[in-house]
């Protein structure tokens, strides 16, 4: 009897221990499962209706409409008829799992203090158990870089995917990228020092620029030295020359856009991505011709200055690729973690102003994992690929279709439960209950 | 010579000492100068329709005793002959702080300060009507040297600190005499405003709503205070009804204030003279309405420099057009007869005073409009009609002698007198040779500029494109200039000097060359050709073409409001947001700015018939909580701030507004902040954008009020100290404030009751005749406060945010409350760790009513994508998720039964998507309030055209103005907020 009450009690302890946890991540996929008759969104503007998609190995062995094979579906059958697969969205300048609630200090590990901090690593501090982050996946962001804030070098990025154990476990693509953010050329008076906080030429800002290049020089001197004393933040700057770690920076002013161009021809730098680049557009030729991406800013936000588009926000994405210029969207700014879920509906909103639905699908998959230089496994569903992609009901760039009944990473099936749907459900029961008492 | 005008000095001053015969002396014998002066041969502006050309008039103790064409001279007389001269009133200028020191800034303290630092007073230190100007006043000669060169006679002078800021004094600048001569009147006026002492730091008001509830609360004090019910004394109220009969001037800083302030008077039955912003041109119908008097600054913006594109990418519209029009704002208040005085606060009067006036009079500004501004307006507004501002008799000898016409940009200001007392400016002896010369000397033909005071010129010399040294002195009329010789390799000079005593146009004298040889020079004035005239003139009407002004003067304005149509949409799909549901291929018939007819094949009758075949109809969206066209959020001096009114502090020029349209939002509730468990009250408004704030006012929905809770009101996330500083707190303060409202009540037949604005406010709870919403997120809370209401019978009417909603969904219904939420905001702070995306639709299939809001300017604009959110958290049926944003809205407002659904009857907000609303794809083609198209995406794309066309013009027109050598100033963009209720900060 004892013995029974404390096995009740132990079982009571697990359920609500369960219910108040994070989702346990998946296992390793351990047999084949095909996916039948879905609208595939390929992610790279192609569409194939009525697909044959398998996964085996975490990676997509095949994906073809099913009138063109006769091949047997092997492993666990999805009927996915009238619904709609995509890959997995990736959110790229995030700082999810860096930071829990906002306005706790101590849930707080986005920015630490000092101006050049290559060194600085995201990885470290990334909390894969965030419940931010496993609301994530209901809406099929199944993957992010995860950047640190702050400085006028904030640090070093990763990518992770959403469903881990750990950091360790979490990693996608360990130190992809070194993030700056650039000077303006204009600044606000620090109103807490008594300025005037109106915007006006910023005098230091050649300056400013200048000591980031100084910054550059020192640090490829110290490189090619013997390195006898470890310096550290040079030491991170290794894979930037290499070409191995992309430079990612943050910018929106023209004028400092075309000071950014300048500055990899002066320091011959491979890869640069620009962040943000709201007024990118007048230079999108020269971005072009410079092969910089752009992450573009989250389109849903209010126009800059009064007399622009009401628009503009919305459709500047679709702007900036009908100039040629090779773009995803980043999603930093107001609630930015939690609002990470939302951007298959911002690619959904640039659709809306104007550009076709299966290229705004690339902004947040193919274009996102280019720019991010994991395309090779990751964007899009092709063959030899990893399997990480999930299945809608409808359209994922709407709301109303964006409901999601299986999603995998690596061709593991991932939980859509979360904090939020246990409590949806824990007081929807609440309700039923009374109704039928 | 120069001894005879010494002398004459000695004796004028001597003569004009005024009278304080009951002073003892005892440096002399006791005289009286009772002499006349008499000047003749001036042209007279007696004022400023009327001249008397070749006229007199004498001066005896400081008045004027006679005026005409020809006067009696008394035998006591000197005589002043003014041939050639003009003669203008002297001056005024009503808003000054002339001879009061600066107030002293208090010092910082570690922690806000809530109550009042002075005791025996108001319990608000920014009410001080016991202030005097006279107390802190001091004549400070070197201010009014300033203002004598200005042409100013009079000066009304004041504290300027605080919000009642005390009397003001009307004093003559009179040099040479005492303080007892110069006091016009010591209390002549009481200044107000809306901003706070500096002098003290006591919190209350910290927002332009809290200044105005506090106007009105001390107003009412004051009254009963005078019916002798305080227990207490308090001299500020004294004050303040003795100051009652004085002219009231208020002083603002923006237009919106300017309106804000006559909205006060008007409801207690003061006209403020208005200190003005120079902006009045914006809205003169509003300005004209107001029938005040206004007292505007003489102030224009500079050019922006905007030859870096960049930075003038910056620059909005509205600042452009501001430097663009501001200079035409006297004249438009001028033609629409808006009597308007101007006032030299914020220029120097002595550098840009006249540069300024003659650029308005360049505008279009009339010289006797302009004349009359500074003569007899003030005086007629300072209740000195005929004794100051004008040349009669009885009125003081306050006047200017003039070279000529004061509103030619060459005529110099001789002598200002003021009350008898001469002030000599530049000598009338002095023979003016500036100007242009072509200078013969040695063979040579110089180009000589003679520039500067007549008494004191300078010189600018050229030989052809070379510039020469120059150096000139000119004294008792005799010019001495000394040039560089012309062979630069040598340090050699030529010496002219000649004797100019009277004005001409050519003038000759000796040379003396470096070689020591005496000659001959002959300097002749060069003419303005009048094609050189012409080409100047036209040149700078081109630079400067105003560009008109649109409502609200900023981008996308409308030059003309769009006016209300009968319309008849053909064959749209019609989402009813009534139990009909959504119809397919219907026709709904707008008249009148109401729907009259749902149907199939309707006849337009005379309506205009848009095609909306494929389109989608529905009712304007309502957004039940938003902080958008605000001039201010909160007013956090206090814990309950139910005083104040969100309707005080429209903001119609807000960009926001019509943002908001473009995303299909025709109904807004304006809340107050979170800073207070007891808020502000609610501003409902429907977003006609282009019109003026009283007109966004939706009139028929019933009055709201904010309440909070939680995390803001406790101020966790920042450092208060303030109480309530946990939710145990809060629910005291509640409980503190309607106990204290049921005993006001009851007190209101008691003698001696004392009208209190926050009580009544929450009096009106207590009936019923005002709805709380209030700003929620866990149920702890958000239970408590319904359970303080229903102690005291009454209901909340809506939680908004209410994050934690479902957690208490039952609860809610059975108290009767509705729910406005996000559609999925959580975990930037630590009370929203349970919200959950499914709040909406639990809350819904539970019974409530349910709305979401946005409390965001950005989310306010597609509010259709945050309510088909529901459809995927929760699976709500699409028309009821659609109804979130529309019928529901509306019913929390208490406005369902007039906006919220298309049905017969009801007026026609309307929204035509090009896609099913709720449609990630879907964006408004046209909006429409009332009947009216407040957007139209075709109209939009003109819009932008126009803006960029505009744009160009202006930085074009600054871009000369530079070229030309005009000022301009480097650009620099005020800071704009986007708001939304956890703003604590003061917004203008």
């Amino acid at each position: 009897m004892k013995k029974f009450n404390i096995y009740l009690i132990m079982a009571i302890l697990v359920i609500s221990g369960n219910s108040f946890a994070q989702q346990t991540p998946a296992a390793k996929q351990s047999e084949p499962i095909t996916i039948v008759g879905a609208t595939a969104h390929l992610g790279n503007g192609e569409i194939i209706e009525n697909s044959l998609i398998i996964l085996e190995d975490g990676k997509i062995a095949e994906v073809i409409a099913k009138s063109l094979t006769k091949r047997q579906y092997p492993g666990k059958i999805i009927n996915a008829e009238g619904k709609h697969v995509y890959p997995g969205i990736i959110a790229p300048n995030s700082t999810l799992g860096l930071v829990e609630i906002a306005a706790v200090k101590a849930t707080q590990d986005e920015d630490e203090m000092g101006e050049m901090l290559p060194n600085i690593r995201s990885l470290i501090a990334y909390n894969a158990e965030s419940k931010i982050v496993e609301s994530m996946r209901p809406n099929g962001v199944l993957l992010g870089q995860i950047v640190p804030r702050g400085g006028r070098i904030s640090g070093t990025s990763s990518i992770v995917q959403f469903d881990a154990w750990n950091w360790e476990d979490a990693v996608v693509k360990e130190n992809d990228g070194l993030h700056i953010n650039w000077p303006d050329s204009y600044q606000r008076g620090r109103w807490w020092r008594g300025e005037d906080p109106d915007l006006k030429a910023n005098k230091e800002y050649q300056e400013d620029v200048q000591e980031l290049s100084d910054f550059f020089i020192s640090a490829k001197a110290y490189l090619e030295g013997k390195r006898d004393y470890k310096n550290l933040p040079y030491l991170a700057m290794e894979t930037v020359f290499s070409g191995d770690k992309k430079v990612f920076v943050h910018v929106d002013g023209e004028k400092e856009i075309l000071d950014v161009v300048q500055f990899k021809k002066e320091h011959g730098l491979k890869n640069v991505v620009i962040v943000g680049g709201y007024y990118a557009l007048d230079v999108a030729e020269t971005l072009k011709n410079n092969d910089i991406p752009v992450l573009v800013t989250r389109p849903h936000s209010t126009p800059e200055e009064d007399y622009e588009d009401y628009d503009y926000p919305y459709k500047l994405a679709n702007l900036l690729n009908e100039k040629g210029v090779l773009v995803a969207i980043e999603g930093s700014g107001q609630m930015e973690r939690m609002n990470s879920r939302n951007l298959p509906f911002y690619a959904g909103t640039v659709a809306a102003y104007g550009m076709d639905k299966e290229e705004a699908l690339k902004l947040v998959t193919l274009n996102t994992a280019k720019i991010l230089g994991i395309d090779e496994h990751y964007g899009s569903l092709e063959k030899g690929k990893s399997a990480t992609l999930f299945i809608s009901e409808g359209d994922a760039l709407d709301m109303r279709g964006n409901i999601l009944s299986h999603a995998f990473i690596d061709g593991r099936e991932v939980s859509l439960e979360t904090h939020q749907t246990e409590l949806w459900k824990r007081y929807s029961k609440k309700y039923k209950d009374q109704e039928s008492e | 010579m120069k001894l005879k005008l010494l002398i004459l000095g000695i004796f004028l001053s001597a003569f004009s000492m005024q009278s304080q015969e009951y002073f003892p002396k005892n440096d002399g014998v006791k005289t009286r100068n009772t002499n006349y002066t008499v000047f003749k041969n001036a042209k007279i502006h007696i004022d400023p329709q009327n001249v008397i050309e070749n006229g007199m008039f004498a001066i005896k103790e400081g008045k004027i005793t006679a005026v005409g064409k020809s006067i009696n001279v008394p035998e006591n007389s000197i005589i002043i002959d003014l041939k050639g001269k003009e003669v203008y009133p002297s001056f005024i200028d009503l808003y000054s702080d002339f001879g009061i020191p600066k107030p002293k800034k208090a010092e910082n303290g570690n922690s806000v300060q809530y109550d009042a630092g002075r005791e025996g007073y108001y319990w608000n230190d920014h009410i001080k009507p016991d202030t005097e100007a006279i107390a802190n006043f001091s004549f400070d000669k070197k201010e009014a040297e300033k203002f004598h060169k200005a042409g100013f006679g009079v000066v009304n002078t004041h504290v300027p600190d605080g919000i009642i800021r005390g009397t003001g004094m009307l004093v003559a600048l009179t040099p040479g005499v005492t303080e007892g001569d110069r006091i016009l009147n010591e209390r002549s006026s009481q200044y107000l405003s809306f901003d706070k002492s500096v002098q003290s730091r006591q919190a209350y008001p910290t927002s332009i709503m809290g200044s105005m509830a506090l106007i009105r609360q001390a107003y009412l004090d004051a009254k009963w205070y005078g019916n002798g019910n305080a227990k207490n004394k308090d001299l500020a109220l004294e004050a303040l009804n003795k100051n009652k009969d004085l002219v009231q001037i208020f002083a603002t800083d923006n237009l919106l204030n300017e309106f804000r302030a006559d909205k006060i008077g008007d409801e207690f039955g003061v006209q403020y003279v208005i200190v003005g912003s120079g902006k009045e041109y914006q809205r003169i119908d509003k300005v004209k309405a107001s029938n005040a008097t206004y007292i505007v600054p003489l102030k224009f913006p500079n050019a922006f420099d905007v030859e870096d594109p960049y930075l003038a990418n910056k620059l909005s519209l509205e600042e452009m057009r501001e430097w663009n029009q501001a200079p035409a704002n006297l004249k438009m208040l001028a033609e629409n007869k808006v009597p308007f005085t101007l006032t030299t606060h914020s220029i120097d009067a002595e550098k840009d005073f006249k540069t300024n006036l003659l650029k308005a009079i360049d505008f279009g500004l009339s010289k006797e409009a302009a004349l009359a501004a500074l003569t007899t307006v003030p005086a007629k507004t300072i209740g000195q009609e005929g004794k100051i501002g004008v040349i009669k008799e009885g009125a003081w000898a306050n006047f200017l002698i003039t070279s000529g016409d004061y509103f030619d940009k060459k005529t110099t200001i001789y002598e200002n007198w003021i009350q008898g007392e001469k002030k000599l400016l530049n000598s009338m002896d002095v023979t003016n040779i500036t100007g242009n010369y072509d200078l013969k000397v040695d063979g040579k033909t110089y180009s000589l500029n003679i520039k500067g005071e007549p008494s004191s010129p300078k010189t600018e010399l050229k030989l052809g494109d070379t510039k020469i040294g120059s150096k000139i002195s000119f004294n008792d009329n005799w010019m001495n200039l000394l040039l560089s010789s012309p062979d630069t390799t040598k340090t050699e000079f030529i010496r002219l000097v000649a004797n100019i005593p009277a004005q001409t146009e050519q003038f000759s004298g000796k040379a003396i060359l470096p070689n020591g040889n005496e000659t001959s020079f002959q300097a002749i004035m060069k003419k303005d050709s009048d094609k050189d005239k012409k080409d100047k003139k036209d040149k700078e009407a081109e630079t400067h073409k105003v560009v008109p002004v649109t409502y609200p003067n900023i981008a996308y304005g409308f030059k003309n409001l769009p006016k209300q149509e009968n319309v008849l949409f053909k064959n749209a799909t019609v989402w009813t947001s009534e139990d009909e549901g959504v119809l397919e291929n219907t026709d709904v018939l707008v008249k009148n700015g109401e729907i009259i007819k749902i149907g199939k094949d309707l006849s337009a009758g005379g309506a205009k018939v848009i095609d909306a075949t494929g389109k989608h109809l529905t009712a304007g969206i309502v957004d039940e909580h938003s902080h958008i066209a605000a001039s201010a959020i909160n007013e956090s001096g206090h814990n309950s701030s139910a005083e104040v009114s969100m309707e005080d502090v429209v903001d119609p020029t807000d960009i926001n507004i019509y943002r908001n349209l473009a995303g299909g939002v025709t109904t807004i509730q304006l809340l107050h902040g979170s800073a207070n468990p007891i808020g502000g009250r609610s501003a409902i408004l429907k977003l006609k954008w282009g019109e003026s704030a009283d007109n966004m006012i939706f009139e028929q929905a019933p009055p709201f009020i904010k309440f909070a809770l939680g995390e803001n009101v406790k101020q966790s996330n920042w450092s208060g100290g303030r109480f309530p500083q946990t939710r145990m707190g809060v629910e005291q303060v509640f409980t503190d404030y309607f106990s204290r409202a049921k005993a006001y009540e009851t007190s209101k037949n008691e003698e001696g009751f004392r009208k209190d604005l926050e009580m009544e406010t929450l009096v009106e709870i207590l009936n019923g005749e005002r709805f709380v919403s209030s700003h929620s997120y866990i149920q702890s809370e958000i239970n408590m406060l319904m359970k303080v209401a229903e102690k005291f019978g009454f209901n909340i009417n809506t939680f908004t945010h209410i994050l934690e909603g479902y957690k208490v969904a039952d609860k809610m219904k059975e108290h009767g409350v509705g729910a406005s939420t996000f559609s999925d905001w959580w975990a930037y702070k630590y009370e929203v760790n349970d919200a959950i995306p499914y709040n909406a639709s639990i809350m819904n299939e539970v019974g409530l009513t349910v709305a979401i809001n946005s409390d965001d300017a950005e989310m306010s604009r597609r509010l259709n994508q945050e309510a088909a959110k529901s459809v995927k958290y929760g699976g709500m049926s699409e028309e009821e998720a659609w109804k979130m944003v529309t019928i529901n809205p509306a019913k929390l407002l208490h406005v369902d039964d007039l906006v919220g659904s298309i049905k017969t009857g009801k007026q026609a907000d309307l929204v035509l998507w090009n896609d099913h609303p709720l449609s990630v794809y879907a964006k408004p083609e046209k909006t429409m309030v009332e009947g009216v198209f407040y957007f139209d995406i075709e109209r939009d794309s003109e819009m932008r055209k126009d803006i960029k066309r505009e744009r160009n013009e202006l930085i074009g027109q600054m871009l000369k103005a530079k070229n030309n050598g005009v000022k301009t100033q480097p650009v620099t963009i005020e800071e704009k907020q986007r708001v939304h209720c956890d703003l604590l900060e003061e917004v203008k």
